[in-house]
């Protein structure tokens, strides 16, 4: 039982990508793959600040910063260098690399003996509980000010630019601009997921982030397939799927674990799993 | 209400592709004239819409907007006066989005897109009542995304849209070229009511000579990236709608 719920608990670390991919997808119809470099970016910050015993309203505005910041480069790359988007986040994760392991000076960075978010606050005597609390209000207050914004005027902008580009310039909107601001606030949410990871799992390794982008993009998929089967409209029940994809993925990998597969086919059985839901709905349809 | 002086644009300038989709053009449209603008493919009649709406900067000359000089402002900005209205009906609204919404982003043309919500009751409320005069019943499914209407559906709710803020200027590009007659007729009846309630300045461009014949109060032919006729009010009433189909023959 502990197995699933630090499944459910990375699960909800990981809310922050799945978000963070949501918010890239809507905006770009591509996922963001700067998301592999930002995600260690949010771990590799909050392993240095933590080590260095800082509070967390200082660790966690230079997090989201970071995060800011290459989401940002991304989108500037592809807005004014006219470079294809895919290819920006990919030149950027790649860049980010070497910025990660000389902001840590070496490999990994272990979070022993460190006061983090996790430690903080006191709820319940059982170190799972407590967790699960902390994550439960932290992925609230990001859930809730995430719907919010895409319920604004901006919010609403900000999905139609992946919509139709055309449509929103012709509506006054400043489409380079839009795709910047879009990238850093997905990229601050994936740096948020490495925040949380980091203190959870005790450390930050350089090799963390390498092919993270498949774990939000799995739990897109989950949610969209569920939001096309369940016909949802609502802003909120769709950010709630993400969540749940989010969860869900992870539940998955524990299962396989649990039945004994050899933990070195995770990635394998993560792809496989990825493809199974993707096609699930055509396969459902041909045989309608 | 729009200028034109000399304007001209060369596609690849200097190297083996290059065309010359605007020749030179001295145009002056009144306030609240209604232009249509006819002319064989390639003539520069879209090219010389899109220099006016600023998704194209012209190569010389000067296109000024309520005496604003606008050559080089792009599209996104002059919005403040423009409202256009595509020939691809997927090109004017969202498709993700609900009627809602997208009648939200056009409600706020011109306005700065802020961190406010700006979808409520009264919203709703003035975004039915718009949206029952084409009589499609569309007003009970203001919530559906709009991608699941059909391209005369989106097309009319474009056009509703383009009046939701203050507007000038509806340029139209060939609004009906992707619809059936039925759908088109409405999308013009509409177009053309619009203009006149709120005294808009309007430019269109149409294949479509009857649409050419009995709309608009100014008539115009381009061909070559030129200017070649110019009808206003007094010679387009005189015209017959036979006459039109042997400017082309």
């Amino acid at each position: 039982m502990d197995f699933y719920l630090t499944a459910l608990l990375q699960g909800l670390c990981f809310s922050g990508i799945a978000l963070g991919i949501y918010i890239s997808m809507t905006i770009f119809n591509i996922p963001d793959i700067t998301t592999d470099g930002s995600y260690t970016l949010g771990a590799v910050v909050t392993a240095i600040l933590l080590t260095h015993h800082q509070p967390v309203y200082i660790t966690l505005p230079a997090v989201v910063i970071a995060g800011g910041i290459a989401g940002a480069l991304t989108g500037i790359i592809h807005t004014k260098l006219k470079i294809n988007a895919l290819l920006a986040g990919i030149l950027v994760m790649t860049a980010l690399y070497s910025v990660n392991l000389y902001l840590m000076g070496r490999s990994n960075l272990p979070l022993i003996n460190v006061s983090s978010l996790f430690t903080l606050i006191h709820i319940s005597n059982d170190l799972n509980h407590n967790t699960f609390w902390i994550l439960i209000i932290f992925v609230a207050i990001i859930t809730l000010t995430i719907g919010y914004l895409l319920k604004t005027d901006f919010g609403i902008a900000m999905r139609a630019t992946g919509n139709s580009e055309s449509m929103i310039r012709s509506l006054g909107v400043n489409t380079d601009r839009m795709k910047i601001i879009g990238l850093a606030i997905a990229n601050a949410l994936t740096a948020l997921s490495g925040y949380l990871i980091s203190q959870f799992q005790g450390f930050t390794d350089i090799s963390m982030g390498i092919g993270i982008v498949i774990a939000g993009l799995g739990s897109v998929i989950i949610a969209e397939t569920l939001i096309n089967w369940l016909r949802i409209n609502s802003i909120w029940i769709t950010l709630l799927l993400v969540l749940a994809g989010a969860i869900i993925f992870q539940l998955v990998l524990a299962v396989t674990l649990n039945i004994g597969v050899d933990a070195n086919l995770l990635k394998l059985v993560t792809a496989m799993f990825v493809l199974l839901i993707v096609s699930l709905p055509r396969l459902i349809n041909k045989t309608r | 209400m729009i200028d034109l002086t000399n304007v001209h644009k060369l596609f690849n300038p200097g190297k083996a592709n290059q065309v010359n989709a605007v020749n030179g053009i001295n145009l002056t449209i009144k306030k609240e004239e209604f232009l249509v603008i006819v002319g064989a493919n390639g003539s520069g009649k879209t090219t010389l819409l899109d220099m006016v709406a600023g998704s194209v900067f012209p190569s010389s000359g000067n296109i000024l907007i309520n005496g604003t000089d606008v050559t080089k402002l792009p599209d996104y900005r002059r919005t403040q006066w423009i409202a256009r209205v595509f020939q691809n009906p997927m090109s004017g609204t969202a498709s993700g989005l609900s009627i809602l919404d997208n009648f939200r982003l056009a409600a706020i043309r011109t306005h700065r897109k802020g961190l406010s919500v700006g979808v409520d009751t009264n919203f709703k409320k003035l975004v039915k009542e718009k949206v029952s005069i084409l009589g499609m019943g569309l007003e009970n499914k203001i919530e559906q995304p709009i991608g699941t209407l059909s391209g005369g559906q989106r097309q009319a709710l474009t056009l509703l849209m383009s009046v939701m803020d203050r507007c000038d200027v509806l340029l139209l590009d060939e609004p009906t070229a992707a619809l059936d007659p039925r759908s088109a007729h409405l999308v013009m009846r509409t177009a053309d009511k619009l203009i006149k309630d709120y005294k808009l300045t309007a430019i269109l461009i149409t294949h479509n000579l009857k649409d050419a014949y009995t709309y608009g109060s100014r008539l115009i032919l381009m061909g070559e990236g030129l200017v070649i006729k110019d009808l206003d009010t007094a010679k387009k009433s005189v015209l017959k709608q036979n006459d039109l189909f042997d400017w082309f023959a």
